[in-house]
C-alpha cells in the first residue's frame, strides 16, 4: 500500500519532468529558492486537506464494509447535516446588519458551538439507527436500505431551508473547519477508530460478523444490535464531516457532498478493505485516502482536465481492486 | 457419585410446521460417560442437538442439566450453563486467529466501564489458548494464523479446543470428523480420548461405526425423529446397530415408537 503511494508519486514526478509544458516544476519537491524545506509543503497540505473530510466519512464506511455491508447514504447525509447544524450555528449580526440568510428567529442565533454540533451528530445517529434497523432487523440488503436513505437525506437537505443556502456562521462554528482543522479531526478520529477496531470488543465483533455472521451469532454476539451500532457510528462520522464541511465553507448548501459516499467507498476499497467483509483496517483506509488525494492532486499538477480526471480515477479504482484480489488469491 | 446424571431430556419434541423432526425423545447422560448418537440422515440427530444447545426452541418437553430444569433462550445461555458444542458447520470466523475464535463472544477484557469499547486482553487470551491447546494435545503451529489459512483438520481442532478450553459440564460434537482425512481424524479421536480420561461427559454425533465403537460407552439410535435403541457397546455389534438404524429392529422398550 505504502509502496503504491510512493510509485504513484514517482510517476507524477517523472511525468512532470517529461511533459513539455511543465517548466521544471516538481510535484513533490520544493523548487522555489528556499532552504527551509525539501518538500513542496503547500502541495502536501492540499493533498491531505482535500481528502480529510471525505476521509472522516471513509472511517465509518470502512466499519460498515467490514461487516460485509455498504453505506451509500453518507454523501447526502453530509449535506443534510450541514444544513441542519449550520442553521443553529448562525450569527445574528453580519457587519452590524441582521443576518440575511437567517433561517430561524433570534432564539437560534449565536448559540454556543456545542449545540449545532450535538444537533448535527445526533441527527446522524438517528439516520444511522434507521439504516441499521432496516439492515439488521428487517433484513433489507444494505445497498437498498442506504440507497433509499441516500434519496431521503438529499430530500431533507433541500427541504430544510427551501433550497436556500445557510450562511454566516458564528466565529466558534467557523473555527471547527478552519485552516488545517479538517486534517486534525481526520487524524485524531482515524487514530481513535484504529484503536477501537484493533483493541476493543466492538472492533473484534465487527470483524467476526463480517467474516462469518452465523458463527458470530452462535458465539453469542448480539449481531443485530451490533450492526445497528456500526451503522450509527458510520452516520455520526458522516454527520460530523458535514459539520466540518459547512464550517470550512462558511456556508451550507443542499447540493454539498455530491459523490462523497462513492469517494469514501473508493478510499476504503483502495485501502484494501474487502467488500466481502471481515478484512481490512483503518490504517488501510487512511492510506487509501492518501492515494486518492495524491492522484487527484497529481492530475491537477499535470494540468489534466477535470473530465479526464474522473475517467482516470475510475480506472484506477477498478485497477486497485483487481490488483488487490490478485494479491489475495496468490497469498492463500 | 459416578451415577450422577448430567443431562436428561423428557418427551423432547420439535415440529417444523407439519414435519415432526423429533418426537418424544427421552435421553440420559451420566457423569464421565461418552454417548454416541447414530441414525440415518434426517433421523433427528442434529435436531436433537439443536434443542439441547438452545439454537432452536423445542416444541415441547423438558431438558434438565444436573437435575435442574433448563430453558435456553439461545446458544449463549447453553454455553453459560456449561454446554460446549462443536457444530457441524464449524462456527469459526475465517478472518480471525485462534485466540480470537476461542474467545469469540466471551473475550477477556479490561477497562470494562467502556462498555462495548472495553479493551481486549490479548495476552491473557493467548496464554489461555496455549494452555487449552496443551490440555487437549492439539498441535497448531502458529496460533496467530487466521482460520482461512488452515487445513480442515486444523479448523476442526480449533473448534474442539474451543470447547475444551472452557472447563465445561457437557461437550457435544456434531460429526466432528465428517470432512477430515485419516490423520486428522486420528487427531480428533485422540482429543476425544483425552476428554474421556479427564472424565468429561460427551455426546458424539457420528456416522462412523468404527469410531463409535472405539470411543464411546453407549450408543443411542434415532430413526425418523424417535429414539429406537439404547445400546451398551459391549452388548452390541455393528450389524446390530445397522439393523436399528435401518429399521429392521426396534429396541424392546421402544416398541410402538416408530
Amino acid at each position: 500500500m505504502l509502496l503504491a503511494l510512493v510509485i504513484i508519486i514517482v510517476i507524477f514526478e517523472v511525468l512532470g519532468q517529461l511533459l513539455p509544458y511543465m517548466n521544471d516544476q516538481s510535484f513533490l519537491f520544493d523548487t522555489k529558492d528556499r532552504f527551509d524545506s525539501i518538500f513542496n509543503e503547500a502541495r502536501l497540505k492540499i493533498i491531505i486537506l482535500q481528502v480529510a473530510i471525505i476521509g472522516i466519512i471513509a472511517l465509518g464506511v470502512t466499519q460498515v464494509i467490514i461487516t460485509a455491508g455498504i453505506d451509500l447514504s453518507s454523501g447526502p447525509l453530509v449535506a443534510a447535516t450541514a444544513m441542519i447544524a449550520m442553521s443553529f450555528g448562525q450569527t445574528e449580526l453580519v457587519n452590524g446588519f441582521a443576518n440575511p440568510k437567517a433561517l430561524f428567529g433570534p432564539w437560534a442565533m449565536d448559540l454556543p458551538v456545542i449545540i449545532p454540533v450535538v444537533i448535527g451528530v445526533t441527527f446522524g445517529a438517528f439516520i444511522g439507527a434507521i439504516n441499521g434497523t432496516f439492515v439488521a432487523f428487517f433484513r433489507i440488503p444494505p445497498f437498498i436500505a442506504t440507497l433509499g436513505m441516500f434519496l431521503i437525506c438529499r430530500g431533507i437537505a433541500l427541504w430544510w431551508s427551501g433550497g436556500n443556502p445557510i450562511s454566516f456562521p458564528t466565529e466558534q462554528y467557523a473555527a471547527i473547519g478552519a485552516g488545517m482543522m479538517p486534517v486534525v479531526w481526520f487524524l485524531v478520529l482515524a487514530a481513535l477508530f484504529h484503536v477501537i477496531m484493533r483493541y476493543t470488543v466492538y472492533g473484534k465483533h465487527t470483524y467476526a460478523i463480517g467474516s462469518n455472521e452465523e458463527a458470530a451469532r452462535m458465539s453469542g454476539i448480539n449481531v443485530r444490535r451490533h450492526k445497528v451500532m456500526v451503522y450509527m457510528i458510520a452516520s455520526m462520522l458522516a454527520a460530523f464531516a458535514g459539520v466540518i464541511l459547512s464550517s470550512k465553507a462558511s456556508t451550507a448548501q443542499a447540493g454539498m457532498g455530491e459523490f462523497y459516499e462513492l469517494f469514501a467507498i473508493a478510499m476504503a476499497v483502495i485501502g484494501g478493505i474487502s467488500l466481502a467483509g471481515g478484512r481490512g483496517s483503518i490504517i488501510g483506509t487512511v492510506l487509501g485516502a492518501m492515494v486518492l488525494g495524491v492522484i487527484r492532486s497529481g492530475f491537477t499538477y499535470i494540468k489534466l482536465d477535470g473530465s479526464y480526471q474522473l475517467m482516470a480515477m475510475g480506472t484506477i479504482i477498478i485497477a486497485a481492486v483487481v490488483l488487490d484480489q490478485y494479491r489475495q488469491r496468490n497469498k492463500v | 457419585m459416578s451415577e450422577e446424571i448430567v443431562l436428561k431430556t423428557e418427551d423432547l419434541t420439535k415440529h417444523y410446521g407439519g414435519v415432526h423432526a423429533l418426537e418424544g425423545a427421552n435421553f440420559e447422560l451420566k457423569k464421565g460417560e461418552h454417548v454416541a448418537i447414530m441414525g440415518d440422515n434426517g433421523a433427528g440427530k442434529s435436531t436433537f442437538v439443536r434443542q439441547i444447545t438452545g439454537v432452536e426452541q423445542r416444541t415441547r418437553g423438558k431438558i434438565s442439566l444436573y437435575r435442574e430444569e433448563v430453558n435456553f433462550a439461545g446458544p449463549l445461555d447453553a454455553r453459560e450453563a456449561g454446554i460446549e458444542t462443536v457444530f457441524q458447520t464449524l462456527a469459526l470466523a475465517d478472518d480471525l486467529d485462534v485466540p480470537d475464535n476461542l474467545f469469540l463472544g466471551r473475550e477477556m477484557t479490561w477497562a470494562n466501564w467502556l462498555g462495548p469499547f472495553r479493551l481486549l486482553d490479548y495476552q491473557g487470551m493467548r496464554k489461555a489458548t496455549i494452555e487449552g491447546l496443551n490440555r487437549t494435545a492439539v498441535k497448531i503451529p502458529n496460533i496467530r494464523n487466521t482460520i482461512r489459512n488452515m487445513s480442515g483438520g486444523q479448523r476442526q481442532c480449533v473448534a474442539i479446543a474451543r470447547t475444551a478450553t472452557f472447563a465445561s459440564k457437557l461437550t457435544i460434537m456434531d460429526e466432528p470428523t465428517a470432512a477430515l482425512g485419516v490423520q486428522e481424524t486420528a487427531q480428533v479421536e485422540n482429543i476425544i480420548r483425552t476428554l474421556k480420561d479427564a472424565g468429561e461427559p460427551l455426546i458424539l454425533v457420528s456416522h462412523n461405526m468404527r469410531q463409535v465403537f472405539d470411543l464411546v460407552d453407549r450408543i443411542v439410535v434415532f430413526r425418523r425423529g424417535r429414539i429406537v435403541a439404547n445400546l451398551h457397546v459391549n452388548d452390541t455389534d455393528g450389524q446390530d446397530v445397522v439393523a436399528y438404524i435401518t429399521g429392521a429392529k426396534t429396541g424392546a422398550e421402544f416398541e410402538g415408537a416408530a
